[in-house]
């Protein structure tokens, strides 16, 4: 039990994801979560208008379910299988963070800076989310999927499509940690 | 009951998604800086037991169970899509450190904001399939 209520190392964590994304092909599935967004979009009506929503959600409830179980783990995990333990983060990136304004790195899963109520009520941390989550939305349905649709199931069937989205993702990522954070924060 | 087994894999994929600390964004800050080994070790792992357990299925032509072949669709081929699509996926995923599995995942772990960062998600989406036609593919 100590085992599972310490942080897993990641030569645990990565051959796991690999077995969910293995459970979902044997179940006639794939993985893919940000199909879901566009399911969100369809089931708020939007197939009436625009045809890329026009499709039978319903043949997504499965997905659906997925996201549901998700938020389910993530309660089962933080709550009940958790000790409190800091992130064990490179000092380095400690530093580097508090200099951006981002104090106790490390000591919860996310920034208080970002994600506090406070964080959301001040209109540049607002942005912040806004911003985030529709370069997420965005960009994953341009791209045709995300990190787990192209990154680990895409990469993991070899397709080149794949690997060239997922150094997009690095493009965009270090873009936007070495060029713009230091002038959004 | 059809849809217990999606709730099941769903539950475990956020249990491992928290505990490899993949959901954190400080970890997704850590891993644009190559400041650790950590999600590198994730996402290699993850693709490397990936391709042997999908070689192998190939191999024993393992069947799923609607009874057809076990397989990947093809993505439809293409440079500008993938490359400009993931690079705004990437600018988002290191700004709000989720990407749409942690956004869920992080809501369960008492994240409300994410919500905010979910329905814009939802919104970045639509505005794809608004103006798809106008954008290279």
């Amino acid at each position: 039990m100590e085992y599972i209520l310490q942080p897993w190392p990641w030569y645990i964590s990565g051959p796991l994801i690999a077995f969910i994304m293995f459970i979902l092909i044997y179940l006639g599935k794939t993985f893919g979560m940000s199909s879901n967004l566009r399911t969100f979009c369809t089931i708020a009506g939007a197939g009436k208008k625009t045809e890329f929503f026009n499709f039978d959600w319903k043949s997504q409830k499965w997905n659906l379910t997925v996201v549901l179980g998700a938020v389910i783990g993530g309660y089962i995990a933080h709550f009940w299988l958790s000790n409190p333990v800091d992130i064990a983060l490179n000092p380095n990136t400690v530093e580097q963070l508090s200099q951006l304004g981002f104090d106790n790195a490390g000591k919860s899963l996310l920034p208080p800076e970002l994600f506090s109520w406070d964080a959301v009520f001040s209109l540049k941390g607002l942005l912040i989310l806004i911003i985030g989550g529709f370069l997420v939305g965005f960009g994953t349905r341009y791209a045709g999927g995300c990190t787990s649709g192209h990154a680990i199931t895409g990469l993991s069937s070899l397709q080149i499509p794949s690997l060239i989205a997922v150094i997009g993702f690095f493009i965009g990522g270090l873009i936007m940690v070495h060029l713009l954070f230091p002038l959004i924060f | 009951m059809k849809y217990l087994k999606f709730l099941i894999v769903g539950i475990i994929f956020g249990i491992i998604l928290v505990k490899s600390e993949a959901v954190s964004w400080y970890r997704i800050y850590e891993m644009f800086m190559f400041e650790s080994f950590h999600m590198y070790g994730i996402i290699g792992t993850a693709v490397g037991t990936g391709i042997i357990l999908l070689l192998i299925t190939k191999k024993l032509k393992l069947k799923n169970t609607e009874g057809s072949l076990m397989s990947v669709p093809p993505k439809d081929r293409g440079l500008v899509r993938y490359l400009l699509g993931g690079s705004i996926f990437g600018l988002g995923w290191a700004l709000s450190g989720a990407c749409p599995g942690p956004m869920y995942i992080l809501v369960g772990t008492g994240v409300f904001s994410m919500l905010i960062v979910i329905l814009a998600a939802i919104i970045g989406t639509y505005f794809y399939g608004v103006i798809k036609d106008k954008l290279p593919h």
